[in-house]
């Protein structure tokens, strides 16, 4: 056992461990006021609480910061606010209900959960969804990664202080949500995709409202760049603030905005296409320094490259199925119902008992807006997942906090959570 | 599905595990993406096991990823009901602490070295792992004892 001391230790990770080892504050949950109480005077540091309930935590984030006057030292997140066990829940929720459950995590980007579900599903179920199913889901994802960018762009500016950023990234992100809820009927939680396809064709009318949106946007865009990109306040706030390398993102186990803001170039979408990824021309977003302002920049430039990724899929768009037609997955059509008893019963059947998924184990991911994923699955061979795991980007990410934090001030403390984009929903599970 | 890439699983002991993912990371594998368990207790059969392997009712999967070769390895570790304990992998890839922490709150299986061994989701005096498979769903009625 001595072996790993002697060979693998490169120069990188020592610092990344060392900074680890000063940054994070470890202690427990309830150890804060006591040692407080126990600290001598000469001890000017004191540790403090932001949160849960604090406007610029996006939810019910904790931190424990231990303060040296206005300076943060180390600090700890303290997560578990919003637990309320969903992959418990996921064990006795049959294949088609999962998505339901799993909708409900990331809540900003809730067609990436389902997504990752249904993936590890059919890939237990061993299923080839038709060409018209997989560009749709590309489809809403692109939309929704709009829309998830876009609530970035609105909180990002509101912690900052750009309070007037809030109503326009709101109204924009109101845009992407409506189309949303004429496809899915849902503007959240949209349980829209599922094992074996999408719940409902592409409603009639949906190019020109895809059009309308992606033709509207940049002219919005732009108006961002206007209000906050060049704006002296806004840089001064953010530029060198929060930085991160990428040795101590991947030995973070970062994925995502964060690690392409340190020059590294890592998108799933590229690097291990999913769906019809491979068929699409587009650009991953990189940043310089790894700082609050290269994250604000590269999911700025992100949904420049969804909108090219959508007007490409406008074009390619297949005709055919939306969902594969295989009876053991797939409901009968709601017409049939009303005038076969087979079509009844088979329809009674799939929703009551659900199908049988051969026992395997599968992982599989996707690029969701905060990163890398991923849902790993097992099944018994019955109706219900034994296990169903989701590795949450916002929840790994989050570990980045005490590093980006440290040195700074509470102000910046601010501009980094935001900057982490951390979503609680997803975190907490 | 086809653009689901098979990713290849390793079965690991426990003495070997920090042995291996040193190793693996020397190859390339930058990154620990996910560390979760599965508690095998009410599982019908488990066929997906080589010889041998002798099943045990937890398993630690960890997921590890490379970039320079696109592509993600899964190790899976056996630990038993009576010792449930594995060695962390904190000093290889920190970013498993969050990870690891969630596993010990959910199935109650300890990382020795782990630099902060308290729980992560669950309130600190709760009592259980609720992802065990015999922790049944609501169980316990009134969750918080301060509020009763």
């Amino acid at each position: 056992m001595s072996a790993p001391e002697t060979t693998v230790e490169a120069a990188t990770d020592e610092a990344v461990r060392r900074r680890e080892n000063s940054a994070v504050l470890r202690i427990g949950e309830d150890d804060g006021e006591r040692l407080e109480a126990e600290s001598s005077a000469s001890d000017t540091s004191m540790i403090m609480n932001m949160g849960p309930q604090h406007p610029s935590t996006h939810g019910v984030l904790r931190l424990m910061l231990e303060m040296e006057g206005e300076t943060v030292m180390r600090s700890k997140p303290v997560i578990g606010y919003l637990h309320t066990g969903m992959e418990k829940t996921a064990e006795t929720l049959t294949y088609l209900q999962g998505p339901t459950n799993v909708t409900r995590m990331d809540y900003a980007a809730p067609l990436f959960s389902e997504l990752a579900f249904s993936m590890a599903t059919e890939a237990l179920l061993g299923l080839e969804l038709p060409p018209r199913a997989t560009w749709i889901r590309m489809l809403m994802c692109e939309l929704n990664r709009i829309s998830s960018h876009l609530l970035f762009q609105a909180t990002n500016g509101m912690d900052i202080g750009a309070v007037s950023m809030m109503l326009y990234g709101w109204r924009e992100r109101e845009e992407a949500l409506r189309l949303l809820e004429t496809i899915t009927g849902l503007r959240m939680n949209h349980n829209y995709i599922r094992p074996g396809g999408v719940a409902a064709d592409l409603p009639d009318g949906w190019r020109d409202e895809v059009l309308t949106l992606i033709d509207a946007l940049p002219a919005r865009l732009k108006e961002f760049d206007t209000l906050l990109t060049g704006q002296p306040i806004y840089r001064e706030r953010l530029q060198g603030v929060g930085v991160i390398n990428t040795a101590e993102c991947l030995a973070l186990g970062v994925t995502g905005p964060i690690l392409r803001s340190t020059g590294y170039a890592w998108d799933l979408r590229r690097d291990m296409p999913y769906l019809a990824y491979d068929e699409v021309d587009f650009d991953v977003v990189v940043g310089t320094y790894g700082d609050c302002f290269d994250r604000y920049a590269i999911r700025l430039n992100e949904i420049r490259e969804s909108i090219r990724i959508l007007a490409q899929i406008l074009d390619q768009m297949p005709s055919g199925d939306y969902r594969v037609q295989d009876k053991k997955v797939t409901p009968p059509p709601r017409a049939r119902i009303d005038e076969s008893m087979e079509a009844l019963i088979h329809h009674f059947k799939i929703f009551t008992e659900g199908f049988k998924v051969p026992a395997g184990e599968v992982y599989a991911a996707v690029e969701s807006p905060r990163g890398e994923l991923g849902c790993y699955m097992v099944s018994d061979g019955s109706a219900v997942p034994y296990r169903m795991h989701i590795r949450g980007p916002s929840f790994v990410n989050l570990q980045t906090l005490p590093h980006l934090m440290r040195g700074g001030m509470v102000a910046d403390a601010v501009a980094i959570i935001s900057s982490v984009d951390p979503i609680m929903g997803e975190v907490d599970r | 599905m086809s653009d689901i890439v098979e990713t290849p699983v390793l079965h690991v002991s426990r003495d070997q595990l920090i042995e291996t993912v040193a190793g693996l990371r020397d190859d390339g594998y930058v990154s620990a993406l996910d560390v979760t368990a599965v508690d095998y207790l009410e599982h019908p059969g488990r066929s997906d096991l080589p010889p041998e392997v002798e099943p045990e009712r937890f398993e630690l999967v960890v997921t590890l990823i490379s970039h320079t070769t696109p592509g993600r390895i899964r190790l899976r570790v056996q630990v038993p009901a009576d010792d449930p304990t594995v060695p962390t992998l904190f000093d290889l890839f920190p970013g498993t602490e969050a990870l690891e922490r969630e596993v010990a709150d959910m199935y109650g299986i300890v990382f020795e070295g782990h630099p902060d061994p308290t729980r992560i989701l669950m309130p600190p005096d709760w009592e259980g792992h609720p992802l065990r498979k015999d922790f049944a769903v609501g169980r316990i009625p009134v969750q918080f004892k301060a509020t009763r």
